[in-house]
């Protein structure tokens, strides 16, 4: 095999990758852990970790340009290597999202919750398992993989619904609901936005694989809760 | 193919040395005023396609050529075609650049001669002019039009020999790896000048130089050889698909820089 240099290139990025994506669905663990437990402690580390999630994510990017300025990378090796840029920044995404849970726990500060929570953890362990399956078929190069994992968004979105139905009649039952069931709504909506993003992972394995670029969206969602917008926290 | 008119068509080309089959069953369509990049490791036959195109090989013993090559729908082989003329209409730019050893002037002034012109003095200085003007090199020579060509740096030695391709007002001009003598910024000046020339005229150009292929064409041809050392055309495309997404195998072995 020739091209050594761009080979161990495109290993250590690949390494680095699986990295920064153990280090974001750690941080979504812990982030809803530390929710569910109300542990204030837990919720300023994710916070002050994002940092470490953002370095992280500028390093691959810087190693990725390198590797583009230095080794003249052409088809697949091109491919690759501009889609390491988009993964990468929407790994740091997903980090902003658990470090928006993190604030959510902050915010509430001494409420105690209105219901114990079941269903944001079952979502966040149905998004970092997509995740954690996209990013390894993304170094895989694994198209199968790929095509499949989107299509679990619509279990994600159920859990959504569900939870975002829940909140709505606590908020009817009791307007002194209406502040935390809007934070823990913000808080699942960050979940459902991590998932969505695990699709755009997908695609970008589907365009180093075969160059073709294709929206991979789940099953037509029916939503009922606001979707799509970036929600802030 | 391509939406652009074709400047030139060759059809089941076939190349023989002897008895050696050097190229085989070429067919492919150069468009009209774009560039169109040839690619392919060392014996493919990239120069011996090039050198068909306007009968340069006529000038090689023990060639034999089969198949059409297609100019304004006729075919340059046919026996009522002067070479002479096919060459004046299809001009060639070579690896090293090769000025004649007369001055600037002359050598551009030469072609136009050979190729019986019969104006005025003032007019064939226009016509210099003009040529040096295209070829990017007026402004470097403008006072010393009287020196040597071979006074002049190995860029502006391989601009001035563009100049007298251009000088005959051709319509197509073949290069065959017009840069690999130059250092890194000649070489960026004759790309951009091929992208200049590309306005008026169809470019073939032979590079080995595969970044070089990428940042000029907008067409690029990839030739090989199978076991036999004959040389094919494995891939014709937009140089944007070629170098991003190659449909052959072997077209993105060899453009990835793994190939063997
Ligand atoms: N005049 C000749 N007589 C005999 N064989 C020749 C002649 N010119 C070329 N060949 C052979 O024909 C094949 C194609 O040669 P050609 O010069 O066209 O290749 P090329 O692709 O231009 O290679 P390079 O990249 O090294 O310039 C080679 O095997 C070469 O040895
Ligand atoms: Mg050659």
């Amino acid at each position: 095999m020739i091209r050594k240099t761009l080979e161990a290139r495109v290993q250590h990025l690949k390494e680095e990758l699986l990295v920064l994506g153990s280090m974001v669905e750690q941080a979504m663990q812990q982030a809803m852990d530390a929710l569910k437990r109300r542990d204030l402690d837990a919720s300023r580390r994710v916070y002050a970790n994002d940092q470490a999630i953002n370095a992280k994510r500028f390093d691959i990017e810087r190693e990725a340009i390198v590797a583009i300025a230095t080794q003249q990378p052409m088809a697949h090796d091109l491919r690759f290597l501009a889609s390491v840029l988009d993964v990468a920044s929407e790994l740091e995404r997903m980090g902003d999202y658990a470090k928006g849970i993190a604030k959510i726990n902050l915010l509430l500060g001494d409420q105690p919750l209105l219901k114990p929570l079941i269903d944001l953890p079952r979502m966040v362990d149905l998004a970092t398992s997509m995740l954690r399956r996209a990013l390894q078929a993304f170094v895989q190069g694994d198209v199968q993989a790929a095509l499949a994992i989107p299509k679990e968004d619509d279990q994600v979105d159920a859990l959504y619904n569900q939870i975002y139905r829940e909140l709505i009649t606590f908020m009817m039952q009791d307007p002194r609901t209406i502040d935390q069931a809007n934070y823990l709504l913000w808080a699942a909506h960050n979940v459902e936005r991590m998932a969505d993003r695990v699709t755009n992972i997908c695609e970008r394995t589907l365009f180093t694989v075969t160059g073709e670029m294709r929206e991979l969206d789940g099953p037509d969602d029916e939503t009922l809760a606001p979707v799509g917008g970036e929600p802030a926290a | 193919m391509s939406d652009a008119a074709p400047a030139l068509e060759i059809r089941n080309l076939n190349v023989y040395y002897g008895d050696f089959h050097a190229v085989r069953d070429v067919s492919l369509t150069f468009p009209r005023n774009k560039i169109t990049a040839i690619i392919g490791p060392s014996g493919c036959g990239k120069s011996t396609v090039l050198r068909s195109i306007n009968r340069m090989n006529d000038l090689i013993p023990n060639v034999r050529i089969e198949g059409q090559v297609l100019f304004e729908g006729k075919n340059i082989y046919d026996p009522d075609v002067d070479p002479v003329e096919v060459r004046r209409r299809i001009g060639m730019v070579f690896q090293k650049p090769n000025p004649f050893p007369k001055s600037i002037y002359e050598n551009v002034a030469w072609g136009v001669r050979i190729n019986g012109f019969r104006g005025s003095k003032a007019e064939l200085d226009a016509l210099v002019e003009e040529a040096l003007r295209g070829a990017a090199l007026w402004d470097e020579v403008k006072d010393k039009l009287h020196q040597s060509g071979l006074s002049l740096s190995g860029g502006q030695q391989q601009r001035l020999c563009i100049a007298r391709a251009i000088a005959v007002r051709p319509e197509i001009i073949l290069m065959d790896e017009p840069a690999s003598a130059l250092d890194p910024i000649a070489t960026l000046r004759i790309e951009d000048l091929m992208r200049d020339l590309a306005r008026e005229y169809t470019i073939i150009v032979v590079t080995h130089n595969m970044q070089q292929a990428a940042r000029v064409s907008d067409y690029t041809a990839f030739f090989s050889t199978d076991e036999t050392r004959t040389g094919h055309l494995v891939e014709f495309g937009p140089t944007e698909q070629i170098f991003t997404n190659p449909k052959d195998p072997r077209t993105e072995a060899y453009i990835t820089g793994r190939f063997g």
